[in-house]
C-alpha cells in the first residue's frame, strides 16, 4: 500500500440490513493495510456502517431489487469512502441529537447516524445525484489524525 | 447477516447489600434487538428492580438503531425510578455512548466490579 497512486476497492451490497458489516470489514482491512491505528479503524467502521444503513433504509427504501455501492479509494495519507444509493439524497441535515429531548419523549430515540458519521471521520459530505438517483455520502479519514 | 441478540438476566448483590439486576447481552445490538433488549427488560418486575446493570462484555457490534433501543430502555427505567449503569463496552463504543450523551443517564464502567462499586 505504498506509493502515491490511489488504490480503489469496490463492494456492492444487497439492500438488506446486516450487510453493512461486509462494508465495515472491507473498510477495516483497507485501513489496516494503510497503517491506521486501531482506534481510527473502529471510528471508520462505525461511520461506514451508519452510511450503509442510511443507504439501505432511506436511500434505497429497503428495496431489495436495488444495491448499495461502496467505493474505497486509498491515497497516501487518507482513505475516501463513497457509499452510493438510488435515492434522491438528503434535503437537509437533521439537527444534532439531544439526549435530554430523547429522554423526555420530545425527539425520536433514533436519528443519530449522520451525527455519528460527522463526529467520527475527518470529512463527510452528502451529495444528491444529478439524475434524481445515484446519491452518495463521501467520507474521508486522514492517516495522521490521532497518530 | 446480523448476529442474533441474546439476553440473560442475573440477580446479584451490591457491596452495600442491595439487590441488583444484571441484563447480559450477547451478539449485535441493532434494530433487530428490540425484543431481546427491551422485551427482556419489560418482563422484569418493575416494582422490585431498583438497580440495573447492562452487561455489554459479549457485544461486538452496536449501531445507531441499537443505541436507540438502549435509549428506549433508559427512558422506561427513568420513568420507573431505576438507577442504570453499564459495563463491558469496548473503548470505541464507550466513546460513542459518551458522544450521544448516554453518560448523563447511565454510568459507564469497564467491569462489573467497578459498576457494582458505584451503586
Amino acid at each position: 500500500m505504498s506509493g502515491k497512486k490511489s488504490t480503489t476497492v469496490e463492494v456492492r451490497l444487497p439492500t438488506r440490513l446486516g450487510f453493512e458489516k461486509v462494508a465495515m470489514a472491507t473498510a477495516s482491512s483497507v485501513a489496516k493495510l494503510m497503517g491506521f491505528p486501531d482506534d481510527r479503524v473502529e471510528d471508520l467502521k462505525t461511520a461506514v456502517a451508519e452510511a450503509c444503513i442510511n443507504a439501505i433504509e432511506h436511500g434505497n427504501s429497503l428495496n431489495e431489487k436495488l444495491s448499495v455501492g461502496v467505493v474505497l479509494s486509498a491515497g497516501t495519507d487518507e482513505l475516501e469512502v463513497k457509499v452510493i444509493d438510488d435515492g434522491t439524497g438528503i434535503k437537509h441535515q437533521p439537527a444534532k441529537p439531544d439526549i435530554d429531548r430523547k429522554m423526555h419523549g420530545e425527539e425520536d430515540p433514533r436519528g443519530m447516524g449522520m451525527f455519528l458519521i460527522q463526529a467520527l471521520v475527518d470529512e463527510a459530505e452528502w451529495v444528491a445525484g444529478t439524475d434524481g438517483k445515484s446519491s452518495y455520502v463521501r467520507l474521508v479519514i486522514k492517516l495522521d489524525k490521532g497518530a | 447477516m446480523q448476529s442474533e441478540t441474546k439476553s440473560r438476566v442475573d440477580q446479584i448483590t451490591s457491596p452495600a447489600g442491595q439487590p441488583v439486576t444484571v441484563l447480559r447481552f450477547e451478539g449485535d445490538i441493532a434494530s433487530t434487538s428490540k425484543a431481546a433488549v427491551l422485551g427482556t427488560y419489560q418482563a422484569l418486575p418493575k416494582s422490585e428492580v431498583k438497580l440495573l446493570l447492562l452487561d455489554f462484555t459479549k457485544v461486538d457490534y452496536i449501531n445507531s438503531s441499537g443505541i436507540a433501543v438502549i435509549i428506549q430502555l433508559l427512558i422506561e427505567a427513568a420513568g420507573a425510578g431505576q438507577k442504570v449503569s453499564a459495563f463491558g463496552l469496548s473503548a470505541h463504543f464507550n466513546k460513542v455512548f459518551t458522544m450521544v450523551g448516554i453518560t448523563k443517564y447511565a454510568g459507564l464502567f469497564p467491569t462489573q466490579v467497578e459498576a457494582l462499586a458505584s451503586l
